[in-house]
């Protein structure tokens, strides 16, 4: 049974009401191929994927596996074709242990288990992904990017011969994606056919074999990685040339906005630093550096053990989220999913929910009013959907994200912390944030940006902080803006 | 030019199936039995189904925000008594206003458990359960206490035009919660923290304090519910309202809201209570011995609910995992 290809999908087909989401794709991978699937926002790539993984079924369309034509019909049968999925969106139980997420389906068939060798099992798997999680941590506790590995982990734990990766880096940084790039190589090798969905197109040289593009539910190209660049594949990808990636800002940067002193908690120390209106200052550092937790801590999300906050001059104090976003602070969490998005709403009420004085009157909502906000709002951000009304999780992932952010957009914060504000978004998107980063930044807001991907930190920002293990470990001018200066920083000890 | 929008069967069932059920009920009903449709039985019903009807848009409130509320239907027998109690030495006006505010306290503590102490609100409830009973119990002194009070009688046997001013007043609560949850900011917030109540306080919103707003609301609609039950019987009990919370929570569930939270429309709650209350009805008219009708009962509400279940079945696979 020497087929030619591993998986061969011909003319998949599906729509969600009045969205074709898929319109007759035909995608096909090779036994020891790494194929990446890239387009737009909406283009259809979890969808195709999800067809392929049993969690959707598909309107019409064949799929093969080695050469003989399987129906899947159930996520169950999937995994007995061997394929084994890594989702966009999280599917980890939140109050299991890291252990019990990573080895879930084989838990359910014995009877008793030996947790020291289950534990043991898994901070292994971990590790082979360069990571070091306590597999008896509190899934639920962990944040996005561990949580991202716990998912890979789950995965790699299990003997599959098809791989399904949708967009697994989109938290990591690029040297923390390296090693799970060498263990991808090594079951290439040994013959499994991966999948790579990813918006990081550098990502693509390192390891793949193939490019697919998607756009709007139709293949646009099927190429050799060899034969492609950046720039064509955008092309492919969004139908036209992106000219500028990162749009230049003229920083015009006033006095100091919001200043920190001496913040402490469970994960950082002694953590101090200012911003000033106009500028945005970069927080560079690795997964579980302390980042997103001082932020958190700022924006009345967490306890703090000790610390002070001055706004303009004057000591204030945020004791929870209602009194950081009425004194003027914006916080974009990491994880849209759990923090971002509330799935009972449709888009037009996630929008308005972080200013609802703007569309009511004595409480009560002017429908008009709201409409329009989110309208206007859905549009600057080129969310793709029908109309507003749709349900949230109906959404594309990086769709999704353009929702929390433009949630964020509809307040008129005076500092704006923004945790992976373009964590799962496409090239074109990208631009379109940086753009508004760029103008909360020339109306005199205090932009505070946290991100693991290095280039977009070096283009966006005026001032580099970088953390590690909860310690600021040196400060970075714009004129001493690289990676290298970065990493430096990062591994110096102090 | 007019166009005629389409209507859409598969959205209104999914949306509405217990108005449905309520209609499907009531036909048969009226075949079942002649005296179901004569205006003093539908009146009758109606009027009784009033104290339920608020008991459940309270609970429907509190369902929607995650949380449950066990201890209306003590607080029912509670607000009974005290009617009873002050009326002796206050009018009415004054006893009322001393009910709903002592109600309204007692739903404010249980709220500050569960929003801020973060206790579990079926146990915080459930104490409140027997508290509430307790207290009923200690000032009745165990004995049913006979109200004498024009005023509150007339309000419970009086009618405007035709109809009774007790089933006028449930329906005007009934609009106006809908009206509230749908056109003001309290009800989008309830609906938001029950979806997801991280990313709600993270938006900015004071969660702690809304949810301690739905276990007030809740008790004092108890203590209207229980109000009206003394009006209407002319006496105040500590037996009053037992096991209406159940009531109420089954009413919740029929009307297609989900227990886990984030969702739920007070017309399905309407439904809801109006379903439970005509199967109970249509039995009694065909001398259905009361221990073999709570049977009945029990598989009709399961019934609903499992056929609430598939048609949302349907939505749940193409919109999760998204
Ligand atoms: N469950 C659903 N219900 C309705 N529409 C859906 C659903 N899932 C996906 N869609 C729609 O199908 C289209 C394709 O979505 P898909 O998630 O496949 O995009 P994607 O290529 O993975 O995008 P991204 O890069 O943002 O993750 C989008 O327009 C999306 O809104
Ligand atoms: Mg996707």
């Amino acid at each position: 049974m020497d087929a030619e290809y591993r998986i061969e999908m011909k003319n998949m087909s599906k729509s969600f009401g009045g969205i074709h989401a898929l319109k007759g794709v035909s995608f096909s991978v090779k036994p020891g191929e790494i194929h990446c699937l890239v387009g737009e926002n909406g283009a259809g790539k979890s969808t195709l994927m999800k067809i392929l993984s049993g969690a959707y079924r598909m309107d019409s369309g064949e799929i093969k596996i080695n050469g003989k034509p399987v129906e899947i019909t159930s996520p169950a049968q999937a995994i007995k074709q061997g394929i084994g999925i890594v989702y966009q969106e999280f599917e980890l139980a939140n109050d299991l242990s890291v252990a019990e997420n990573i080895f879930m389906e084989s838990l359910g068939k014995s009877a008793f288990v030996n947790w020291s060798k289950l534990n043991e099992e898994a901070q292994k798997v971990v590790q082979s992904i360069g990571f070091d999680i306590n597999p008896r941590n509190n899934t639920g506790d962990l944040s996005v990017a561990y949580k991202q590995i716990v998912e890979i982990a789950k995965v790699l734990s299990k003997n599959v011969s098809i791989l399904i990766l949708d967009e697994p880096t989109a938290v990591l940084n690029d040297s923390e994606a390296e090693v799970m790039f060498k263990l991808l190589l090594k079951l290439k090798e040994k013959g499994v056919s991966i999948i790579y969905i990813s918006h990081r197109l550098d990502e693509i040289f390192k390891i793949g074999d193939t490019v697919t593009t998607l756009k709007d539910g139709e293949i646009t190209g099927v190429n050799p990685v060899s034969e492609m660049t950046v720039d064509k594949i955008i092309e492919l990808m969004i139908g036209r040339e992106l000219s500028d990636k990162y749009p230049k800002r003229v920083s015009n940067i006033g006095e100091e906005c919001i200043r920190l002193e001496g913040f402490s908690g469970g994960m950082f120390r002694d953590v101090s630093f200012s911003v000033r209106k106009g500028e945005v200052l970069g927080l560079a550092g690795l997964v579980g550096s302390g980042r997103t937790e001082v932020m958190r801590a700022l924006f009345g999300a967490d306890k703090r053990l000790s610390g002070k906050v001055f706004y303009e001059g004057k000591q204030v104090n945020f004791p929870s989220t209602v009194k950081a976003v009425r004194g003027g602070l914006a916080l974009i969490p990491e994880n849209r999913k759990e923090q971002g998005l509330i799935p009972a709403l449709n888009i037009r009420k996630n929008i308005t929910i972080t200013n609802l004085k703007k569309v009511t009157k004595l409480n009560i909502f002017n429908s008009k009013k709201e409409s329009e906000v989110a309208e206007t709002l859905s549009k600057k951000l080129r969310v793709k959907t029908e109309s507003v009304e749709s349900n949230v999780f109906s959404l594309s992932g990086g769709n999704q994200q353009k929702v929390v952010i433009a949630k964020w957009m509809n307040t008129d914060s005076k500092v704006v912390i923004m945790d992976e504000p373009t964590r799962g978004v496409d090239v074109g998107a990208k631009t379109e944030i940086y753009g508004l980063i760029n103008d909360l930044a020339t109306q005199g807001n205090a932009v505070i940006l946290i991100s693991s991907e290095m280039v977009e930190l070096l283009a966006m920002c005026d001032r580099l902080l970088v953390m590690n293990q909860g310690i600021v470990k040196g400060e970075l001018e714009k004129e001493n803006f690289s990676e290298k200066n970065i990493m430096q920083l990062i591994v110096e000890e102090k | 030019m007019d166009r005629i929008k389409k209507i859409d069967w598969g959205y209104l069932l999914r949306n509405y199936l217990v108005v449905f059920v309520a209609i499907v009920l009531f036909i048969v009903s009226s075949q079942l039995s002649d005296v179901f449709l004569s205006t003093q039985n539908i009146f009758n019903l109606l009027r009784q189904l009033a104290p339920p009807t608020l008991i459940a848009i309270g609970m429907l409130f509190v369902i929607m925000t995650g949380g449950i509320d066990l201890s209306v239907g003590s607080v029912v027998a509670m607000a009974s008594v005290f009617t009873a109690h002050l009326l002796m030495t206050h009018n009415l006006v004054v006893t009322i206003v001393l009910v709903l505010l002592c109600t309204a306290v007692f739903g404010a503590v249980i709220g500050y458990l569960v929003a801020y102490r973060k206790l579990a609100a079926f146990v915080v409830s459930l104490a409140g359960m027997t508290i509430a009973s307790g207290i009923a119990f200690i000032v009745s002194r165990g004995m049913p206490q006979r109200i004498r009070n024009d005023a509150l009688r007339s309000f419970a046997v009086d009618s405007v035009l035709g109809v009774p001013i007790l089933v006028c007043f449930a329906l005007a609560f009934v609009l106006i919660f809908a009206l509230i949850h749908r056109y003001t900011t309290w009800g989008r917030i309830v609906q938001a923290i029950g979806s997801n109540e991280t990313a709600a306080k993270l938006s900015g919103i004071n969660t702690n304090l809304y949810t301690v707003s739905v276990y007030v609301l809740s008790s004092v609609l108890a203590g209207i519910a229980g109000i009206m039950i003394a009006s209407r019987v002319n006496i105040g009990s500590p037996l009053a309202g037992q096991l209406m919370e159940l009531d109420a929570i089954a009413a919740v569930v029929i009307g297609g809201a989900s227990l886990a939270g984030g969702n739920g429309k007070v017309l399905n709650t309407l439904m809801g209570v109006w379903v439970l209350g005509m199967i109970g009805n249509i039995m009694n008219l065909m001398n259905v011995p009361s221990y073999p009708q709570d049977v009945l009962k029990g598989v009709i509400i399961i019934l609903a609910i499992l056929l609430q279940m598939s048609k949302k079945g349907k939505d749940i696979n193409s919109s999760s995992m998204a």
